[in-house]
């Protein structure tokens, strides 16, 4: 019992201030949203294109970044003999609607996530209770998403939880590229949460296959199967990415969501429809 | 090399040899090398196959590895392409390879007692082993599973979709009140097409696919992966890189041991430890991402070397941040063998006895926690380990307990390794250019994953591209022993069990 009451002493309290005080400070090495300075792309240079893993970047007149595909892995900001693509240290990336991963040099600040409907967020505002699908993919998203209910982030005082059954949840957080063994069983799962309902796609296997894009054994992300209302992309996002999508979806952080060109701001309930 | 007349040719762990140095038996010679090997000792690494020269016929190659001379056979016949003589009654540690290449290549593994899909994908041959119909649809987890019959003997079916954040697997008990007479595991759900995808390489994807074979494995699969690129390109890494390399590798481990640990706290409602050791992994991860940005060591590893160097104000940050959570690990974890209520649930629970462990070829931790000492870094070491000699900890018991034990010796040894590593950290560039790869050679890279042997096969054909690529996670030897250890247990434990092994689907279903 004393060393039980020492090791409480010890551990002290760890739980981030987010979002009341500042962000726990990702690595200094992270790779977050890349920048795109197309100024310095040289004729007929396909480099970056041909060193993506994921067909991410595009040429179509100009370079393209799709975050949806991208494993930010920098094999393209690598192979760029002009060092023209630079991938930031910005850990927000979560958005609303899938074309807004499209990076290109006029939008390179991502329109994040907004808020969910005055409706949903009546009802999930206060209390999302959220199944998690795990459909093919590495285990290192699910690993992450874990992460969020411990102590150093305790996911459950913004009223989040992870329940075990679908009949218990507002929505689905899947993973993976979504195989063809478990696409069924992914269907299932959604038809069995209550309406209305949300589904967060994490990692960009959810979002687009990921590695496995293309593969005959995968539905490249869970898109094929069901609707996506918050796309959250890494391979695998850092926790305070998952956490900040989610955030930015119950309308508790809200900086960042208007940084298009005025006039291209979404409204806010196109989101959850 | 020669034992009893049967012929294996010798090579060690990272280098390749040529195919035509690679004995192509008899069936019977291929047969009797496989079983006076395992006689001696020795452990089938993998089993595989490959396309033959005649569309009726195909190749079955199998790597053995002699943990105690330090050396790797390697041979292979020439089968039927619809069917072989099954080895596992003879030899059960290879009955899942034999259901794998059944799967793979539609031939059957004749008198296999236990000839069941892995991953239910259909073949990549066309024939099919089971004698599926092309337009017939291929469900997962559809099978004659075991079933025991009697008086209120019930079973209990679990999965795809489990209760928590954890991969897609089916679980069956056979109980009868509490107790689990039989639990049979049904995985591929996770089956993505890793191996098949390889085939051509490398290519700009291959490492992606090493890096995500199982995501809490980066590293380690990561580093086989390069190992075999460099083998083939005889490519010199600097010994700078092979010490990041190792140091990642133990980050790597010392990440999903504390976890594990956390976790099994958790199982049997022990909340201080599984709270500390939520946090503390996360910190283990965050070292990671210190060295390369990414949690789980993504573009650290990279043909030649190391994506990402070290200077002397990140490594004493490195150091600094390793002292501070290995305190903070020493008292969480010294908790849990401090509380009677702890060690009651772990003791005598999921038994794991020696012999079956090598019998089914079980490695890793598991392996080391029923009292065998097998160990890569001792018994194949490759990079630093071959220079740098960590203690190999094993516990007896087999149990629940043994198995979160060796986590902790090794939580300890891991920690003195990388203090040690990064205090004389060679000089040297990180990165070095890999060339072509050699054509019609064959090369095996074995490494000691936080779960156990990491073992990547390639085979390059005549214009040096991967002709073959085989990847064993230590999952897949691993899931028959946690099905072996559960038996008679009380179901209620199966938790706690699962976690002491905490085996990777994904690993397992590529």
């Amino acid at each position: 019992m004393l060393k039980m009451i020492y090791a409480r002493m010890q551990q002290g309290h760890r739980t981030t201030k987010y979002p009341d005080g500042p962000a726990p400070q990702v690595a200094d090495r992270f790779r977050g949203a890349p920048t795109i300075d197309v100024a310095r792309c040289r004729d007929g240079c396909r480099a970056c294109v041909e060193a993506c893993p994921t067909g991410a970047v595009t040429l179509g007149g100009k370079v393209r970044i799709d975050l949806g595909r991208c494993l930010f892995c920098t094999d393209c900001a690598d192979a760029c003999p002009e060092h023209a693509i630079v991938y930031k240290n910005d850990y927000r990336l979560a958005v609303g609607v899938r074309s807004d991963l499209i990076v290109e040099q006029d939008t390179q600040i991502l329109s994040l996530a907004a808020a969910m409907n005055a409706k949903l967020l009546k009802l999930f505002g206060r209390s999302l209770k959220l199944r998690q699908v795990s459909a093919g993919g590495c285990n290192a998203c699910e690993a992450d998403i874990n992460v969020l209910g411990t102590v150093g982030w305790d996911l459950g005082r913004f009223g989040i939880q992870l329940v075990a059954s679908p009949r218990h949840a507002d929505g689905l957080l899947v993973t993976g590229p979504v195989t063809r063994n478990m696409e069924l069983a992914l269907k299932k799962t959604y038809d069995a949460v209550a309406e209305p309902k949300i589904v967060i796609a994490v990692g960009a296997c959810a979002i687009s296959g990921g590695p496995y894009l293309d593969h005959d054994q995968v539905r490249n992300g869970a898109e094929a199967v069901v609707p996506i209302d918050l796309y959250i992309p890494g391979c695998p996002p850092h926790p305070l990415t998952i956490l900040d999508g989610m955030l930015r979806l119950l309308g508790r952080i809200e900086d960042g969501t208007e940084r298009k060109p005025a006039g291209q701001a979404r409204p806010a309930d196109l989101i959850a429809s | 090399m020669s034992r009893d007349g049967a012929q294996t040719a010798a090579f060690t762990n990272g280098r390749s040899i040529e195919l035509d140095a690679i004995p192509t038996l008899t069936l019977e010679g291929f047969e009797d090398a496989v079983l006076d090997a395992v006689a001696d000792g020795e452990r089938v690494a993998a089993m595989f196959g490959a396309a033959g020269e005649r569309a009726a016929e195909m190749l079955l190659y199998v790597v053995l590895a002699s943990d105690h001379e330090n050396r790797l056979g390697v041979a292979r016949t020439v089968i039927d392409a619809e069917r072989f003589p099954s080895l596992t009654p003879r030899c059960p540690q290879v009955h899942l390879f034999e259901r794998e290449i059944a799967e793979q290549f539609g031939v059957r593994p004749e008198g296999h007692p236990w000839l069941k899909p892995v991953r239910y994908h259909r073949s990549w041959t066309g024939r099919d082993a089971w004698g599926r119909a092309a337009h017939e649809a291929i469900l997962p987890g559809v099978t004659e599973f075991y079933r025991v019959e009697g008086d209120e003997v019930h079973e209990v079916a679990v999965g795809p979709v489990h209760a928590g954040v954890i991969e897609p697997g089916h679980f069956r008990f056979q109980c009868h009140g509490e107790q689990v007479f039989h639990l049979e595991i049904a995985l591929g759900y996770q089956h993505r097409g890793v191996e098949q995808a390889l085939i051509g390489g490398p290519g700009p994807r291959s490492i992606h696919y090493a890096e995500t074979a199982a995501g809490d494995t980066t590293i380690a699969h990561a580093t086989a992966y390069c190992q075999v690129v460099e083998a083939l390109a005889r490519c010199q890494k600097s010994a700078r890189a092979q010490t990041l390399r190792g140091v990642a590798l133990e980050l790597e481990r010392l990440a999903n041991h504390v976890g594990d640990l956390g976790a099994l706290a958790n199982d049997v409602g022990f909340l201080p430890t599984a709270s500390y050791c939520g946090r503390i992994r996360g910190e283990f991860l965050n070292m990671t991402a210190l060295l390369c940005g990414n949690r789980f060591g993504r573009g650290m590893v990279r043909p030649g070397g190391v994506g990402f160097g070290v200077d002397d104000a990140r490594v004493a940050e490195l150091l600094k941040r390793l002292e501070d959570a290995a305190e903070d690990t020493a008292v969480a974890v010294n908790l849990l063998w401090d509380t009677p209520s702890v060690m009651a649930r772990f003791e005598d629970i999921g038994r794991l006895p020696k012999q079956v462990a090598v019998d089914l070829g079980i490695v890793g931790p598991a392996a080391r926690a029923s009292g065998l000492s097998r160990d890569v870094r001792q018994d194949q070491p490759s990079g630093i380990f071959r220079f740098a000699h960590l203690p190999v900890s094993t516990y007896d018991a087999g149990d629940v307990f043994a198995r979160a034990y060796v986590r902790w010796l090794e939580i300890q040894q891991s920690t003195d390794f990388i203090r040690e590593q990064l205090s004389a950290i060679p000089s040297g560039e990180v990165r070095v250019a890999v060339g072509a790869l050699s054509p019609d050679r064959l090369v095996v890279a074995l490494n000691e994953g936080w779960r156990g042997e990491v073992c990547h096969v390639a085979i390059t054909d005549f214009e040096g591209r991967f002709g073959s690529y085989k990847i064993v996670d230590p999952s897949f030897h691993n899931w028959s022993g946690l099905a072996y250890a559960l038996r008679n247990q009380q179901i209620s434990d199966f938790p706690v069990c699962n976690k002491s092994f905490n085996l990777s689907y994904c690993g397992h279903d590529l």
